[in-house]
């Protein structure tokens, strides 16, 4: 793999080890979702079944759970209010984002190092330390039990991570670009938004593609600042309502499962390399 | 914003003299750069740092959702710390933690490399093993708890058809240490494509001329991962290490949809603890101060990472 010369046999056992030992990890990466896939078309008596294959539909595919979750409980409405949440969050974030990570990644003024701390640290903090104080914020605000709950708090984690990613995006940006459009007659805020913004869309496009995931995905708050039905996420939805009684029905869980990932999937599938280099700048510079 | 005001009472000039003045202030590097700033400051101090605040101000006052209570000192620790399951918590938060993380650490390294080898199909194979990173962590452990079923469970089938266990099986997510041990496996599930891809970049950006320079000196390939990968990735490693221990030690997403902290408590962290005691039981004082023991980690954490990490 490194150097030298090999021989062709070497070469195929060092292919062969390769993929030998990537299958097995593929295979545990991919099996709850092709188990989730499996689950939600199988008909009741097969999935309780204790004598049939668990891996196979073996009495036929059936779209009932499907069918159910659609026209018999809430999901259409949690997907709406997932997609009115991330799209508003995210764009809030995306715009104070913007402007923050501008002036901490360019500008000269005295603090701007401590600034930048101040956001990294913020960047650190896990939203399960502070669930429970934002309970009562939002009751205050008046938006408890409400869409604008989620809309209001998600900025808290997303702002931070953003800003972050943003000021690595800002910087790989040559100065004298700006430098010339000043000289040009620019002003600060033109310069920004004609010269420098164009140049970061990569930076931008990865941000949206986290915020989206990120609030899409989010569970935590989700799951303590909403309690009426209506109101709730695809996630939490699906998670806690498709629970009746004590009792889960597997199949419409898991259809709920899988439609609710869709989303996520779709937008995956479509920006992968996005995905891999926000992942690696987020974590790495700095 | 004090020094425009100043120079539009100052001047008292007529309308387009004034923003002229405005403008050529707005220009200025500093009044644009703290400009810029000021709406995440106001979304951090307002959402973050007050919050935090009252995380604190809660912690020490009998505060119960709906009344706002009295301040009561250091009470609510004493509470806490003489509470059998909080120190059961405790337990649990580390014993999960390490194993997680170590298991992330080790499988992630080796997960890199394999990724790293020239291969067919190499972006749908890293495209599938980031997948469980990306799909919502809640959904795919909704999966993992049916995978798990006390009856139904696909593991116990599988194994049993293979012979490795004998019918019927551990009941996984209802016997103490199996339980922490399905909790283990679908926190390292989820977290390995993080290390694995951080790593995996990493290792890209190491020169290949030292692995000719090691070759060349004799080294095989225990030899050139010990002293040239290793040490080459100890600044990737830190980082995602830390991140990593931020994450894991505060979770809240596997433990409450797995196993809601049980059976008997033996899964409970603290996020999950710290829900169960201030929201379905009302205490937020309490609640609040569980959640704050995540604070010391965190506060070690980035004390390490600002101090160590960024400077390199």
């Amino acid at each position: 793999m490194i150097v030298g010369v090999r021989s062709r046999g070497s070469k195929i056992r060092s292919a062969a080890f390769g993929y030998a030992n990537l299958v097995p990890y593929v295979f545990f990466a991919l099996f709850p979702f092709y188990y989730m896939i499996v689950t939600s078309l199988k008909n009741d008596a097969e999935l309780y079944n204790l004598k049939a294959v668990p891996f196979l539909i073996q009495t036929g595919v059936i779209t009932d759970h499907y069918r159910y979750l659609f026209f018999k409980t809430d999901f259409l409405t949690w997907m709406k209010n997932s997609l009115i949440i991330s799209v508003t969050a995210t764009s809030i974030s995306l715009v104070i984002a913007i402007l923050a990570g501008y002036s901490l990644a360019r500008l000269r003024f005295p603090g701007v190092g401590s600034f930048g701390t101040a956001v990294f640290i913020t960047y650190l903090v896990p939203p399960t330390l502070l669930f429970l104080p934002l309970s009562q914020v939002v009751v205050w605000l008046g938006i408890s039990d409400t869409i604008w709950a989620l809309v209001v708090t998600y900025p808290t984690f997303l702002v931070p991570f953003s800003t972050w990613l943003l000021m690595g995006y800002f910087r790989t940006i040559p100065r004298e670009v700006e430098e010339c459009a000043l000289v040009d007659g620019a002003s600060r805020m033109q310069t920004l938004t004609r010269i420098v913004l164009p140049m970061a869309i990569p930076g931008i496009v990865c941000v949206t593609l986290f915020g989206f995931t990120l609030t899409w995905n989010e569970f935590t708050y989700a799951l303590t600042f909403v309690s009426q039905t209506a109101n709730k996420t695809a996630v939490v939805g699906v998670t806690a309502d498709l629970i009746r009684g004590d009792i889960y029905y597997w199949g419409s869980l898991m259809a709920g499962a899988v439609v609710a990932s869709l989303p996520i999937v779709i937008v995956y599938v479509w920006f992968l390399d996005y995905y891999v280099s926000g992942l690696t700048a987020g974590a790495v510079k700095g | 914003m004090a020094v425009g005001q100043r120079v539009l009472e100052a001047t008292g000039r007529a309308r387009p003299g004034r923003l002229t003045r405005v403008r050529e202030w707005w220009e200025h590097e500093p009044v644009f750069g703290y400009g810029l700033i000021v709406p995440a400051l106001v979304l951090i101090v307002g959402l973050v740092a007050y919050p935090f605040g009252m995380a604190i101000y809660f912690s020490l006052s009998d505060y119960w959702v709906g009344s706002p209570g009295s301040f009561i000192g250091l009470q609510n620790y004493r509470d806490i710390l003489g509470n059998e399951i909080f120190r059961q918590t405790v337990y649990n938060s580390f014993v999960f933690t390490a194993i997680a993380v170590v298991l992330k650490c080790v499988l992630g390294v080796w997960l890199a490399m394999l990724l790293f080898r020239p291969f067919r199909f190499k972006r749908l194979i890293r495209g599938a093993v980031l997948l469980p990173w990306v799909i919502p962590t809640a959904l795919s452990v909704l999966a993992w708890k049916w995978m798990f079923d006390s009856l139904y469970s696909v593991v116990n089938w599988t194994a049993i058809h293979l012979g490795i266990i004998s019918p019927p099986g551990p009941n996984w997510l209802g016997m103490a240490s199996y339980a922490m041990a399905a909790v283990i496996a679908v926190n390292v599930w989820r977290g390995l494509p993080f290390f694995a891809i951080i790593v995996l970049a990493g290792l890209v950006s190491i020169p290949r001329e030292y692995y000719e320079a090691a070759e060349v000196d004799g080294a095989g390939s225990w030899g050139r991962f010990r002293h040239v990968t290793l040490p080459l990735l100890k600044p990737v490693l830190a980082v995602v290490i830390l991140f990593s221990t931020i994450f894991t030690f505060s979770d809240f997403n596997i433990v409450q949809v797995l196993t809601s902290g049980g059976p008997v408590n033996t899964t409970h962290l603290f996020a999950t603890f710290a829900y169960q005691m201030g929201l379905s039981g009302g205490n937020l004082g309490q609640g609040a101060a569980i959640s704050l023991f995540l604070f010391p980690m965190l506060a070690v954490i980035v004390f390490v990472q600002l101090r160590y990490i960024r400077k390199e």
